[in-house]
């Protein structure tokens, strides 16, 4: 079994960045010994994973489910935008988005 | 030497190229909106690609059909099972802040494309063909001309999201020296035939169901290992695709030069300048922490499925072309000018309609490309169909149209006057063929330049050029020029 | 008669067809009952009178004019706030919802509808159904009505409450680890977990996709049966449900035959860690299976041991993932908006104001889960061990019919005694999770007070994919036994309120 790494305040911030979480230092430091706790608990998951388990993603062996190829009424401009927070031009207005150019 | 030379007497490049390719299905990848190209915003989302909470993806099967066909018309592997995945990311124009794609399970692997550039054969390995989500588009408000860059706000229209989309990764390209950049338009251009032929997607990069962003390295010549690749994104013309790979490669050329190191990043092409600009470095990259997507099953194509699709594929462009110029009896480079000029179908249904090879190829390659040209539209976009074409063409061999005529003719079709029946009618362009019409005009030609016909019975023949000159003239052109020099000579050494 | 309030969904809906009671009669009933004790229990979030009369109305004309009423005609119903009702506020008990109102109903919605069910409102629950107590509601907690000062398990708390206060005679729950089958077994009900696959997710709000299962909660296993077959069934709106005939559980209610059975009870889910008291009612229960004639037997599935570890990677994982959608642009809460700040910064500052504690923390565990250089460690090693325990379950089925487990180690605990700890939170999912990792159904149904504390106590049956019927064979029952034993249902034992 490898040795899992222990959670730091700064991993716990990258996750949080990853996660869009705007946390305190308080909830950082706090949620980083959290973690730490649950995922040494969680990690002796690997003690039997060992290579010849296949993965198991989907409880229900099914394969191939699709729908055929047909246009379904879609909801009214109206219901779209009701729940949004802003709306401009039967669009959805959002602040500026940051500049990836 | 150029700059551009300069690089490559040094440095040999390798490209990728990704493209991304929106299928013409009725209906979105994962639920029932319509997928209408200029819809009003907003009014072709419903629960599922808008991610409300609670929705869950059902997906398309013409979606998947289309996929595979692709795979196969690329000679790629398909999977016999594969699941699709989530690719997590958040950005507002995506709805869940994820994307449904494809990640270590594509459903098409490992095939080509030989594309051909001035004449030869390049053979470019297919990595992947995978199907995945579009996004939404951002209207961005407050900056200059609707660019992200200060901008205050964004205005988000969901139409878009949930279109599915076919990526299509090459292998890395080396070799190609000099000729990356016509390398990697002929690739681009060939795909879009390719698809374009499967009829999966209208593939109109104007529109943008075509986009394709770039990937080139520089190593030293003879270099045992490749160099650090840029992806250049926004690549959405052929001329584009063209220009971004030259620009990169003289880039990364002076970097390298300067003793510097290429970084491994994603830039940004621009039009106006030509040029690509730094965007996200793979330090800032995202780790997009793939997994199963579980609101969606495996896919398992059935062997007999896809067997039955690869019988049925069309015949591909590359194989058409190459039985075309038998038939036709052109030369690479020609039939190589048609495909750029888009030419290729047009005069394949002009020589159906009855036309010689030449003749067809002739028209569509030289007035009607012209012409396209002046109207920056493609050749099929114009006001004349291939049955035009081959009636004008059949009025010349007949006799009844001059080339100068059969040319107004042509300018009447393009500017909506009819069919060339009734433009020669209209404008009564008909060839004046009765020789004794002929004759009353070739007598008054003789009678007024008496000098010149004396000269002619003496044997200067080629002085009967100034009759025949004499003879078009009162005909207004409409009259066989070698019909009336025929007639003349006849008349003047009998 | 007996209060309307007392009788169960099936002495209900007979009694309405009949026209010995009216819908409305029945539905106003209840809302009396919501309006007198609900203050205390905190059962509900919203509670749709007009909404509920509406349709109780359209049942009594049905009735009138000779329409055909479904078997739960007129019977109202507490719908789990996790579920989406076209018009109707769902909040998933987060803050981060506050005020949305979907746009479309849910399939198992669709189906109630169909049914004539009336539905009363919508119950409270942990935020976003991650929890086991329903204290992490951003809208308080629910109160278990056996002890007002207990937990009523979660996080289908506010359903289990609501059935067992006699506010509804029927509740949905939602079950991704145990969140219906716990708050069944510590408030003395009868929930039920459906083969995954069995009920559609359609408008269900994922907290993890592939354990979720919407399912039954009622007073009795018959009720829990009518339920259960009025929402299961193929949706083609869900990929991921089964496309096969839905095994007759109302019949298997009303049979109730244990004979021939062969219950096998699994040595893992047993032992330390258990409450006394929760392990004698469950002996009991085991004998008295055996007495019925069942041929009991134990059996070892190893990797059980691993379920609970393997739970906590998966369902913080695609929780991460399925709660990202959360971002302040579309819908719901927005925080930070001045006009400067960034579309990345709103959505940071929205997501940290409108999370509760426990959601931020799967966030972040799921978060490191998936992330690139661990994920084969952790989630790539629970998706195996997910193999494994389906592995165990298939060989424990190969010699039993049903397994058989206590459904939680212990009674409820007290408000606010474990939410500083969240590894002892958890393990009070310890019995139900190995049935949501493999997809089998499952169901917990009340099987006497616990001699430490009088509180309740569940026995837990699980049974193979699309076998459910089993469960409500079993279920009826041990029901039948223990009711002529006890002489009246287990639940009319709850405190007055």
């Amino acid at each position: 079994m490898t040795a899992m790494p222990s959670i730091t305040r700064d991993e716990a911030a990258h996750l949080a960045r990853l996660a869009r979480l705007a946390l305190t230092d308080d909830e950082l430091e706090h949620l980083a010994g959290q973690l730490d706790v649950i995922i040494n608990a969680v990690a002796r998951v690997s003690e039997v994973a060992v290579a010849d388990v296949p993965p198991t993603s989907h409880a229900v062996p099914l394969t191939n489910v699709f729908r055929p190829d047909e246009v379904r009424p879609s909801l009214s401009p109206d219901e779209v935008l009701a729940a949004a927070p802003a709306s401009e031009q039967q669009r959805f207005r959002v602040p500026r988005i940051l500049d990836e150019e | 030497m150029s700059v551009y030379d300069d690089v490559l007497a040094k440095y040999e490049p390798v490209l990728g190229l990704e493209t991304h390719v929106e299928l013409g299905t009725n209906s979105k990848m994962f639920c029932g909106c319509a997928t209408t190209f200029g819809a009003e915003p907003n009014t072709q989302v419903c629960p599922t690609c808008l991610g409300l909470p609670g929705s869950l993806p059902v997906t398309n099967a013409a979606a998947i059909e289309s996929t595979i066909r692709i795979g196969l018309a690329l000679h790629c592997t398909i999977a016999s099972w594969c699941r699709f995945a989530r690719k997590n990311y958040f950005y507002p124009d995506m709805p869940k802040d994820f994307q449904i794609s494809q990640y270590d399970e594509p459903l098409c692997v490992d095939g080509y494309l030989d594309v051909e550039v001035d004449g030869e054969m390049v053979r470019v390995g297919i990595e992947r063909v995978h199907l995945e989500e579009d996004t939404g588009k951002s209207l961005h408000v407050g900056g200059s001309t609707g660019r992200i860059h200060g901008a205050t706000h964004s205005l988000v229209d969901y139409n878009r999201a949930g279109i599915p989309l076919v990526e299509i990764v090459t292998k890395p390209v080396p070799g190609t020296g000099r000729l990356a950049p016509e390398v990697a338009r002929a690739y681009v251009t060939e795909l879009r035939e390719t698809v374009r032929a499967l009829g999966v997607s209208d593939v109109r990069m104007e529109e943008g169901s075509l986009r394709c962003d770039v990937n080139v390295s520089l190593n030293l010549v003879g270099a045992a290992e490749w160099g650090t690749r840029t992806e250049t994104k926004n690549v959405n013309s052929l001329r584009s695709i063209e220009r971004a790979v030259r620009s990169e490669i003289e880039r990364q050329g002076g970097v390298l030069d300067a003793g510097e190191r290429v970084v491994q990043e994603t830039r940004h092409f621009h039009e106006g300048t030509g040029t690509t600009r730094s965007g996200r470095s793979k330090e800032q990259a995202e780790d997009y922490r793939y997994f199963p997507e579980p609101d969606l099953v495996p896919i398992a194509p059935a062997r007999e499925w896809v067997e039955s699709l690869r019988a049925a594929l069309p015949e591909l462009p590359l194989e058409r072309r190459q039985r075309l110029r038998e038939e036709w009896g052109i030369s690479a480079l020609d039939m190589q000018a048609a495909l750029n000029a888009g030419a290729v179908s047009s005069i394949e249904s002009t020589i159906a309609a009855g036309a010689t090879a030449r003749d067809a190829y002739k028209w569509w390659m030289g007035e009607l490309a012209r012409n396209a040209n002046e109207r920056g539209v493609e050749v099929s976009e114009l006001l004349v169909t291939p049955g035009d074409v081959a009636r004008i063409s059949a009025l010349v061999a007949d006799g009844k149209l001059t080339d100068k005529l059969a040319r107004q003719v042509l300018e009447g079709v393009l500017a909506g006057e009819g069919s060339p029946d009734d433009v020669v009618t209209a404008r009564g362009l008909e060839v004046v063929s009765d020789d004794a019409a002929l004759g009353a005009a070739i007598d008054a030609a003789i009678a007024a330049n008496a000098e010149v016909a004396r000269k002619v019975r003496d044997g200067k023949v080629a002085a009967a050029g100034a009759l025949v000159g004499a003879v078009m003239k009162a005909t207004k052109g409409q009259a066989d020029a070698a019909r009336v020099r025929e007639l003349i000579l006849e008349k003047l050494l009998r | 008669m007996t209060e309307l309030i007392r009788l169960t969904a099936a002495q209900l809906a007979a009694a309405i067809a009949s026209g010995e009671a009216s819908a409305v009669e029945v539905v106003r009933a209840h809302l009396d009952r919501i309006a007198a004790i609900d203050a205390k229990v905190h059962a509900f979030l919203h509670i749709d009178t007009d909404g509920a009369l509406a349709t109780a109305r359209t049942v009594d004309k049905k009735r009138t004019d000779g329409e055909k009423l479904g078997p739960l005609a007129g019977v109202p119903l507490a719908l789990k706030d996790v579920l989406t009702q076209k018009g109707i506020p769902t909040t998933c008990g987060s803050k981060i919802l506050e005020g949305w109102i979907p746009p479309y109903d849910s399939t198992v919605v669709r189906k109630l509808r169909e049914a004539d069910v009336v539905i009363l409102g919508k119950t409270n629950m942990d935020e976003f159904a991650m929890g086991s107590s329903t204290e992490n509601s951003a809208f308080g907690a629910t109160r278990n009505p056996w002890d007002l000062e207990r937990i009523p398990g979660g996080s289908s708390g506010g359903s289990s409450a609501s059935v067992a206060a006699y506010e509804a005679p029927l509740a949905i729950g939602t079950d991704t680890g145990g969140s219906i089958r716990q708050p069944a077994a510590v408030t003395g009900i009868v929930g039920v977990k459906p083969t995954y696959g069995g009920v559609s997710r359609y408008g269900l709000v994922a907290f993890s996709s592939s354990l979720d299962q919407a399912g039954p909660l009622a007073r009795s296993v018959l009720d829990a049966a009518l339920l259960h077959a009025a929402i299961a069934g193929h949706d083609p709106l869900d990929a991921t449900s089964i496309d096969a005939p839905v095994p007759d559980v109302v019949a298997a209610a009303r049979a109730g035959d244990m004979s021939g059975l062969r219950v096998g009870v699994v040595r893992e889910l047993n032992g330390d860690g258990y409450d006394p008291g929760v392990r004698q009612r469950f002996s009991e229960a085991v004998e008295l299976l055996a007495s019925l004639g069942a041929d009991v037997g134990e059996v070892s599935c190893p990797h059980f041991d691993y379920a609970m570890p393997a739970y906590y990677l998966i369902a913080p994982s695609e929780a991460s993932s399925n709660l990202a959608r959360f971002d302040a642009m579309r819908y719901g809460l927005r925080v930070g908006d001045d006009g400067t700040r960034s579309a990345e910064e709103v959505m940071a500052l929205t997501r940290a104001a409108g999370f509760g504690a426990e959601v931020k923390r799967r966030i972040m565990i799921g978060t490191y889960a998936l992330s690139s250089g661990y994920y084969d460690a952790y989630y790539g090693s629970a998706q195996k061990v997910r193999t494994l325990i389906s592995q165990d379950f298939a060989a424990a089925f190969e010699k039993f019919d049903v397994l058989v487990s206590p459904t939680t180690p212990t009674t409820a605990f007290r408000i606010g005694e474990r939410t500083d700890d969240p590894l002892k939170m958890y393990l009070a999912d310890l019995d139900t999770i190995p049935s949501n990792l493999a997809g089998n159904s499952s169901m917990s149904l009340p099987v006497g007070l616990s001699p430490d504390d009088g509180l309740p106590v569940g026995l837990q049956i699980m049974a193979p994919a699309l076998a459910d019927d089993r469960l409500y064979r079993v279920g009826a029952a041990l029901e039948k036994a223990l009711r002529e034993r006890w002489g009246h249902a287990l639940i009319e034992e709850v405190p007055a309120l």
